[in-house]
């Protein structure tokens, strides 16, 4: 199992503290994901699903148990991953070809070939005549867009999604939804999506894993049909199966509500 | 910027109208500016003229011009000029350039920052001014005592703004670089430094007034030469005439100076929107 997961919990813990108060983030975490999977963590707001990404980026250290990529321990943050954040985040002082460059400037991987697959990237998702436009200049969705370029730049082979739908309007997030699946899928990457909402999790991923909270614990993983996996993000909401597993899934969440 | 006030020609006729009224106000409070400018200096000399104010004690414009311009061919006049611009410059760049270089390493060590924190507070609050004397017995009589005034009076003010604003970048865009495994430098260089550089500037524009002041009072305490020591000059032999003049070219100097970092403030940060 150790070998071929792609990203591995074992009996994580984390706890936050500060002068007023200590914070049980996250109590005995444990599950993996294989090479090439999308996997979404589900849970209401304060169950510790933005902790877990941190923690695989290497941005905080748990507080006991360990985590592995690629069966390694992480240590520091790791070139193998991506992340995107629930905003753009984009400098404003930059236009979009000097912000799609920022991943590769930091990690100092910036030559003509990469300069061009992000570019290339960049015409995939429909925005290269912007290259030269401040991120002022263009919407919410556009922006998010640039964003996942940006992000895919440094050709990461992990990608942590942390909510980056949540502000955007309704229309715009299910063909971004669509983008990201399609995109993702192309080019083999393994995904974690954080999310709170149950459609986008069950379009989106192969597998979800559901979290309650206080601390934030993992309560079930719900494996989702080929049927369902198969099809893009708007696509497979038209899927009878859809229906089915929008109840489950909501059942797991709310158990108290029948 | 004057031209695009002043254009009357509209994409439709109701935007041509509505420009046209925009010129005409344009015009009028640009009218009312001079006028003020005239009634001020004419109405000074008919005063002074008609001995409605002591000429004595506040001179008039014409004395002040006559002065000025047997000052100017002297060549003395301008030495002082020069003199009083190369200290506010220098003062004004130092303040700066060491502010920013102070607030940059206070936030590189957050430990630092709060050790230094009340050393700050009390230099802050410290009237810079009365630590003329000690400047002049380090210094000496020249031009360093001068600008260490100027600098003393703008470089705490500077690292508070500076490092107030590397502060306040939104904790997200280091979070962003921070995943692309950015390294403490990177973040500052590539992240908060561009992110504060519009505050940067702007405290140019702060420095600017604040390095005035440590040269004029630098030059009141310790100068054989500037505008600052024209002015007491002038008060010691009672010569209004000449404090008057030192206090327009003064005004004048200071306005340039402001509008030039504006200027630079524009030609920079403006391309950036």
């Amino acid at each position: 199992m150790t070998q071929e997961a792609k990203i591995e919990f074992k009996h994580v813990d984390m706890t936050y503290l500060s002068p007023e108060r200590i914070v049980h983030a996250l109590r005995d975490i444990s599950f993996s994901v294989k090479a090439g999977e999308f996997v979404s963590i589900l849970g209401p707001s304060g169950c510790g699903k933005s902790s877990i990404l941190s923690l695989i980026a290497g941005l905080i250290t748990p507080t006991s148990g360990s985590i592995y990529v690629d069966g390694k321990p992480i240590q520091g943050s790791s070139l193998k991953i991506g992340y995107m954040l629930q905003q753009d985040y984009l400098l404003e002082w930059r236009t979009i070809r000097k912000n799609i460059l920022l991943g590769l400037e930091i990690q100092q991987k910036l030559t003509r070939e990469s300069e061009e697959f992000a570019l290339q990237l960049l015409d995939e998702i429909g925005l290269s005549a912007f290259a030269n436009h401040y991120p002022s200049e263009l919407s919410g969705g556009m922006r998010q867009r640039v964003a996942l370029v940006r992000t895919l730049a440094t050709n990461p082979e992990i990608l942590l999604l942390d909510e980056p739908f949540s502000a955007l309007d309704f229309t715009t997030r299910l063909k971004l939804e669509d983008l990201v699946f399609e995109t993702l899928h192309h080019y083999g990457k393994t995904a974690l999506l954080v999310t709170h909402d149950i459609s986008e999790a069950i379009s989106m991923s192969d597998r979800i894993i559901v979290m309650g909270k206080n601390p934030g614990h993992l309560i079930e993983t719900i494996e989702l049909p080929p049927s369902l996996r198969a099809a893009s993000p708007l696509m497979s909401r038209e899927i009878p199966g859809f229906q089915y597993y929008f109840h489950l899934v909501w059942k797991v969440m709310n158990p108290d509500d029948e | 910027m004057m031209s695009k006030l002043f254009m009357v020609q509209g994409i439709t006729p109701e935007h041509s109208r509505y420009l046209k009224k925009r010129k005409r106000r344009s015009i009028l409070i640009l009218i009312c500016q001079i006028f003020i400018a005239f009634f001020f200096f004419v109405g000074w000399e008919i005063a002074a003229k008609k001995g409605w104010i002591d000429p004595l004690l506040f001179s008039k414009p014409s004395s002040i011009l006559a002065l000025a311009a047997e000052l100017w061919q002297q060549g003395e006049l301008l030495h002082h000029i020069l003199t009083t611009v190369m200290e506010t410059l220098v003062g004004f760049t130092l303040g700066t350039i060491v502010g920013t270089a102070i607030a940059i390493i206070i936030w590189a060590s957050p430990f630092l920052s709060r050790v230094l924190d009340p050393y700050m507070v009390i230099l802050n609050g410290m009237p810079k001014v009365a630590l003329g004397p000690l400047f002049i017995v380090s210094f000496g009589g020249g031009y360093a005592a001068i600008i260490a005034m100027a600098l003393a009076i703008s470089v705490i003010i500077t690292t508070i703004v500076i490092h107030a604003s590397f502060k306040e970048v939104d904790t997200n865009y280091i979070k962003l670089a921070l995943t692309f495994g950015a390294k403490k430098w990177q973040v500052f260089y590539k992240i908060i430094f561009p992110a504060s550089f519009p505050t940067i500037i702007s405290t140019l524009k702060v420095n600017v007034g604040l390095a005035w002041i440590g040269v004029i009072v630098g030059e009141f305490l310790v100068s054989k030469q500037g505008l600052g020591y024209l002015i007491i000059y002038g008060f010691q032999v009672f010569n209004f005439t000449m404090v008057m003049m030192s206090l327009l070219i003064i005004a004048i100097l200071a306005t340039i100076m402001y509008e030039g970092v504006r200027w630079l403030e524009k030609a920079i940060i403006g391309n950036r929107k």
